[in-house]
């Protein structure tokens, strides 16, 4: 168990080494002036050469990496270009909801995915199979801010149910608090829900073909119970770990649901600094996004110890 | 009880099937022709373009802004008084375009470094490491990083969007490579002298075709989409050249008084890329269980 | 005798359109009493497994019997409502499957998995009355400690512990009826015989009667009381074990005896002694692991000091069960496995530790045949293709290649058309012709047979040795014989050696060897061996 946790924990450092590199390289290898592009069409040779000096692309490369990672350690992300505020304080201040957006559709997609999963693997080729996949592959054709601007029509703007756009945070109250994310939520989690749904129906699949699902039934024990007992459990690790490898396509649909809802985080910051093109804040949010993944993956990886007694090295 | 049953040779493994590459049982599926009959109409659409009743693309006509659809502008006008068929039309051009060659970048891309990852073992743990590293970076953020600080155009945009996908490649034919190279007929080879390039070509690369199939459809699906997005979000296509996605960029303001000028393209959107994805499904349902499970879990 | 506990009759099971015959069973009819061990002895699709499945009410969906009726203890299986055959279930008859490491549930305790037994089948309530029953059952099948065993998940036992456990499971509600598919055939040959002991036990102290499926007459010789042959889907003959044992009727029956190699060695062949080995293996090493990212890590020795010498022209038998190491050896020797230490000489050159790209001159030199005949071919391309394959490698023209190949083919009895055919379209046992065609057609100094018959049924497994003894005639072959199987190893090898745990533990001519093992666990794996007792064959 120490094994697997210092192996697991060892394994992501270079991960995370090759994400700072690629993240620094990008700036460095981009063909043409990043500087000319960055300072925009209509700036004069001052302005691009202030940018050059700022992002440090004055200096020699291996300087840049190491004075940049070595702020980089200290949680310095550099400062925007535009507003001159450091890019972890701008980023703090837009992290709720976020975070508010991204629990919600997590807790909602993996009730209703899995569910849904289970069931078509235990109707598998009847018509409720079919039905989930075809919802499924739907989900995954979509795009997600087609759909968000569906609900906005439908649910907003024509029954006029819910609030079309906006963000109260919860010190606010519950109800309004949640009203403003239930649009979000259902359109970002409807891809998520796709891809839970599907893995968790070929993973029951899977299971229910073993040979100790055939034990199970060899006992005599009843039909649910070969499904609890026998099947789900050990059909749980693929489920667990794709829940944390769509972590990267929630953070792709995070920063397309707050541009279609107006909501104030880090996608929203993310699209405006694209627009401005601040990319101190790009690079912040992506290493920031990056280490998320890397972490919740981490954290997945050791769940799988709580499900499968053979994981332990 | 013995291997003469527990390994069945799969209709796949067959000779005839996989020089075929599993086309045949596969084209009777009923989504693969969906797909099929889709894609061949938005493809045709694109090619004949300027004789689809269009008019000029990128042509301002201020006084006909936003004009609901009608008998002269079949889907309406948007915020430039633009006509939203005449772009939708041109712009499955640069929507197909950017799927099929993000895909085939991409497939060819990954099948290298997947190849090499899964031989050499020197530079397997270097390589994997590096593709962990891309796949941890969220891939619209890559995306928008890449054309930010290279400029919007459409090459920005296929290589902005086929970098993050490659790791996904690479993965799958790896995990192949590393299957097939324990299979007795590649040792056998081995020990028969096969050198190294003759044993990848003749006995590995092979195995890694119909998977490959699958995944580039499932690449080919998601490049559209991410078009889609990033030039919604403003970090793709530039205006001068309709794009489903900068189409529905610039309906975003208009969206509540004029719907129109994103509902067509994002349903043309979902059309093509449910026609990509389900034949894509219906590929995988016809090629060994096994390797579609592989594919699966990568998607 | 009493009304039997499991009574067929008339049972036909219909295959899927397509397959390659009407029906997996047709008109079956057997009978079990109470305290007998009936074994169903057939070789691959014989229908022997339907049968199991069919009793057990576990059918796949696509078979559903379409004739004839099961009766345990006079009720119908095939007529009664699903719950009630639930209820049968485990109760009434049990069944203990082939494959032990996947037949129980890898996440749940193996106390947890015999309750639930108890649990599901009313007559055993209260936890403490559960628990206690678990323990018993442990001890009854003589697994030792049973309460601490009772807390261990399956991958925590041996292949044997986790068989026992599936018995003390099919006894925990004391069945009337056990089914026994092929319970020993994963089984290594030591602990097959203590399982097989253990069944016998039981069977005798608890009064149930044993369906016993199996397509090893070795086995049928130790443990049944009456015997039902079937091929094909068809019963062919069925009678007492002794019998059927010496005086089997059916021809097909005869041929199944006649195919089991006899564990008594043929008369040595007269050899002249060459000056020097052919090939010589002195010290070889091999370790695992043990170099992970914090140095640490388990290092498993998988080959511990070998020596061997082969002579030419001789055919030394590897004997060793599972774990023992001997697969390493033939594969560090064919150079797949780079050995950690040692010395592999052929014809003088050491080759233990070159690099592979100074290896390959000699890769010609050594060539195996595979364990498994379906994977040991490239599916894709043809025969004739995977013949030439290594001949052209070598510098061979491509007609020089196939004629080569088409003579070879005839020597290992395939038509010549075969060159152009795919390996799908030919049997098991023509594929591992095949893969012998290939190896030779290296012209080797050795070849490497694997386990080369282990996967085949004894029909053809015995044709192929019959190849194998032809062919070393004619070209004057040095093989190394890899096997699990003494009977194996008895007809075809020169000389033996014994593996155990990475060494070597015994070594001498098969004759002598078999008349007078010195070692113990020697000893053992002779006792061990299913033998045919039979008067002659």
């Amino acid at each position: 168990m120490g094994r697997f946790l210092a192996g697991r924990l060892a394994a992501t450092l270079p991960v995370m080494g090759v994400v700072a590199v690629i993240v620094f390289l990008l700036l460095r290898l981009a063909p043409g002036d990043p500087a000319a592009i960055l300072a925009g069409d209509a700036a004069s040779p001052e302005q691009i050469a202030a940018i050059r000096a700022r992002l440090g692309l004055d200096q020699p490369i291996l300087t840049q990496f190491l004075s940049w990672l070595g702020r980089l350690l200290q949680g310095d992300l550099g400062s925007s270009i535009i507003s001159n505020q450091p890019v972890a304080k701008l980023i703090l201040e837009r992290i709720e909801p976020t975070l508010a957006l991204a629990t919600t559709t997590i807790v909602f997609a993996v009730l209703v995915a899995v569910p849904l999963g289970v069931l078509a693997a235990w109707w598998h080729g009847t018509w409720v199979d079919r039905a989930v996949m075809a919802v499924s592959v739907l989900g995954f054709s979509v795009p997600v801010f087609v759909l968000g601007y569906l609900l906005i029509f439908g649910f907003a703007m024509q029954l006029r149910l819910l609030p079309v756009q906006g963000y109260v945070s919860i010190t606010e109250g519950l109800w309004p608090f949640l009203s403003r994310l239930i649009l979000p939520t259902l359109t970002l989690s409807v891809i998520y829900i796709a891809l839970i749904a599907r893995t968790t129906r070929s993973s029951v699949l899977e299971v229910l073909g073993e040979d100790y699902i055939r034990t199970a039934r060899a006992k005599g024990i009843g039909e649910t119970q070969v499904l609890w007992r026998h099947a789900l459990r050990n059909a749980a690790v693929p489920v667990i770990s794709v829940i944390g490898l769509g972590i990267a396509l929630l953070i792709s649909g995070v920063v397309v649901t707050e541009s279609v809802f107006n909501l104030p985080g880090l996608g929203r910051l993310t699209v405006d600094s694209v627009l401005a093109r601040d990319y101190p804040v790009i690079q912040g949010v992506i290493l920031l996004f990056s280490a998320l993944y890397v972490v919740i993956n981490l954290a997945i990886d050791l769940s799988y110890l709580l499900f499968d007694p053979r994981i332990r090295y | 009880m013995s291997a003469e049953n527990r390994t069945m040779p799969s209709p796949v493994t067959s000779p005839l099937a996989s020089r075929l590459a599993t086309l045949p049982p596969a084209l009777r599926h009923p989504g693969v022709l969906f797909g099929l009959a889709v894609l061949l109409i938005v493809g045709l659409a694109a090619l004949a373009a300027p004789f689809l009743w269009t008019g000029d693309p990128i042509l301002l006509r201020p006084r006909l802004r936003l004009k609901p659809p009608s008998s002269v502008a079949w889907l309406g006008t948007d915020a430039f008084g633009r006509d939203v068929w005449t772009r939708v039309v041109y712009g499955a051009r640069v929507s197909l375009a950017i799927g099929f060659s993000v895909a085939a970048s991409a497939v060819l891309i990954g099948l290298f470094i997947g190849l090499v990852a899964g031989y050499l073992r020197r530079l397997d743990a270097v390589v994997m490491r590096i593709m962990d590293g891309i796949m941890a970076i969220p891939s619209i953020l890559l995306a928008i990083a890449m054309v930010t600080l290279s400029g919007a155009g459409i090459g920005t945009v296929i290589v902005a969007i086929a970098i993050p996908e490659i790791p996904r490649v690479a993965r799958l034919v790896r995990s192949v490579v590393l299957s097939v190279r324990s299979e007795p007929y590649v040792e056998a080879a081995i020990g028969a002298g096969t050198r190294l390039p003759m044993l990848l070509i003749r006995h590995v690369l092979p195995n890694t075709i119909a998977p490959l199939i699958v995944q580039g459809t499932y690449v080919c699906a998601s490049a559209i989409l991410t078009e889609a997005i990033l030039s919604f979000l403003g970090a793709g296509i530039p205006t001068e050249i309709p794009s489903w996605g900068n189409i529905m960029a610039e309906g975003r303001q208009s969206f509540q008084i004029a719907p129109w000028v994103i509902l067509f393209p994002g349903l043309c959107v979902a059309a093509t890329v449910l026609a990509v994805n389900v034949i894509g499904d219906g590929l995988r349902d016809a090629l060994d269980p096994r390797t579609a499970r592989r594919v699966g879990a990568l998607r | 005798m009493s009304q039997p506990v499991l009574s067929i009759t008339g049972l036909t099971v219909p295959l899927p359109y397509g397959a390659d015959r009407a029906n997996a069973i047709e008109g079956l009819s057997l009978s079990v009493g109470a305290n007998e061990i009936v074994c169903v002895v057939g070789e691959s699709g014989s229908g022997k497994s339907v049968t199991a499945s069919a009793v057990m009410g576990l059918l796949p969906p696509a078979l559903k019997p379409s004739a004839g009726e099961i009766l345990l203890q006079g009720e119908d299986i095939l007529k009664v409502a699903p719950a009630r055959l639930r209820a049968l279930r485990g109760s009434r008859m049990a069944m203990v499957f082939q494959e032990p490491m996947t037949a129980l549930n890898p996440v749940l305790k193996v106390g947890e998995q015999i309750a639930e037994m108890l649990e599901a089948h009313a007559g055993r309530s209260g936890r403490e009355a559960r628990r206690s029953r678990v323990l018993d059952l442990l001890g009854d099948v003589h697994l030792p400690d049973p309460p601490s065993l009772a807390k261990a998940y399956p991958h925590q036992l041996s292949g044997g512990q986790r068989q026992r456990v599936m018995i003390a499971m099919a006894l925990a509600n004391d069945p009337a009826l056990i089914i026994a598919d092929e319970p020993t055939t994963a089984l290594d040959v030591t602990t097959q015989a203590q399982i097989l002991k253990l069944l016998k036990e039981l069977q005798a102290r608890r009064n149930a009667g044993i369906l016993f499926i199996t397509h090893d007459f070795g086995v049928v010789s130790q443990i049944a009381d009456r015997v039902v042959v079937m091929q094909r889907g068809r019963l062919v003959e069925e009678g007492r074990a002794d019998e059927v044992l010496t005086r089997p009727r059916d021809p097909y029956t005869r041929m199944l005896i006649a195919a089991v190699p006899s564990a008594e060695p043929p008369p040595a062949r007269p050899r002249q002694q060459a000056a020097a080995p052919i090939l010589a293996v002195r010290d070889l090493t091999k370790t695992y692991g043990g170099r992970g990212l914090f140095g640490g890590g388990r290092a498993v020795t998988a080959l511990d000091g070998v020596s061997l010498a082969l002579q030419p022209g001789e055919t030394l038998g590897i004997v060793g069960e599972s774990g023992s190491g001997k697969s390493t050896l033939a594969r560090c020797v064919a150079r797949f496995v780079d050995p950690s230490a040692g010395h592999i000489r052929i014809g003088g050159d050491d080759i233990a530790l070159l690099p592979p790209r100074e290896l390959r001159p000699y890769r010609r030199r050594v060539q195996m045949v595979f364990q498994d005949p379906y994977r040991s071919l490239n599916p894709r391309r043809k025969v004739g293709q995977s013949i030439i394959e290594g001949p052209m490698n070598y510098g061979l023209s491509k007609e020089a290649a196939l004629a080569r190949a088409a003579r070879l083919l005839d020597l290992v009895n395939l038509e010549k058309g075969a060159l152009d055919r795919y390996p799908h379209e030919f049997s098991g046992g023509q594929r591992q012709r095949i893969a012998i065609a290939r190896a030779l057609a290296m012209e080797p100094d050795v070849l490497i047979a694997d386990e080369a018959v282990s996967a085949l049924d004894v029909s053809v497994q015995r044709q192929v040795l019959e190849l194998l003894e032809d062919i070393r005639e004619r070209l004057n072959l040095s093989i190394l014989f890899i096997t699990h199987d003494l009977r194996v190893a008895a007809r075809l090898c020169d000389r033996l050696v014994v593996m155990l745990g990475g060494r070597i533990v015994e070594e001498g001519p098969t004759a002598a060897l078999f008349a007078n093992p010195r070692h113990a666990y020697t000893q053992a794996l002779f006792a061990a061996a299913p033998k045919l007792r039979l008067a002659a064959s």
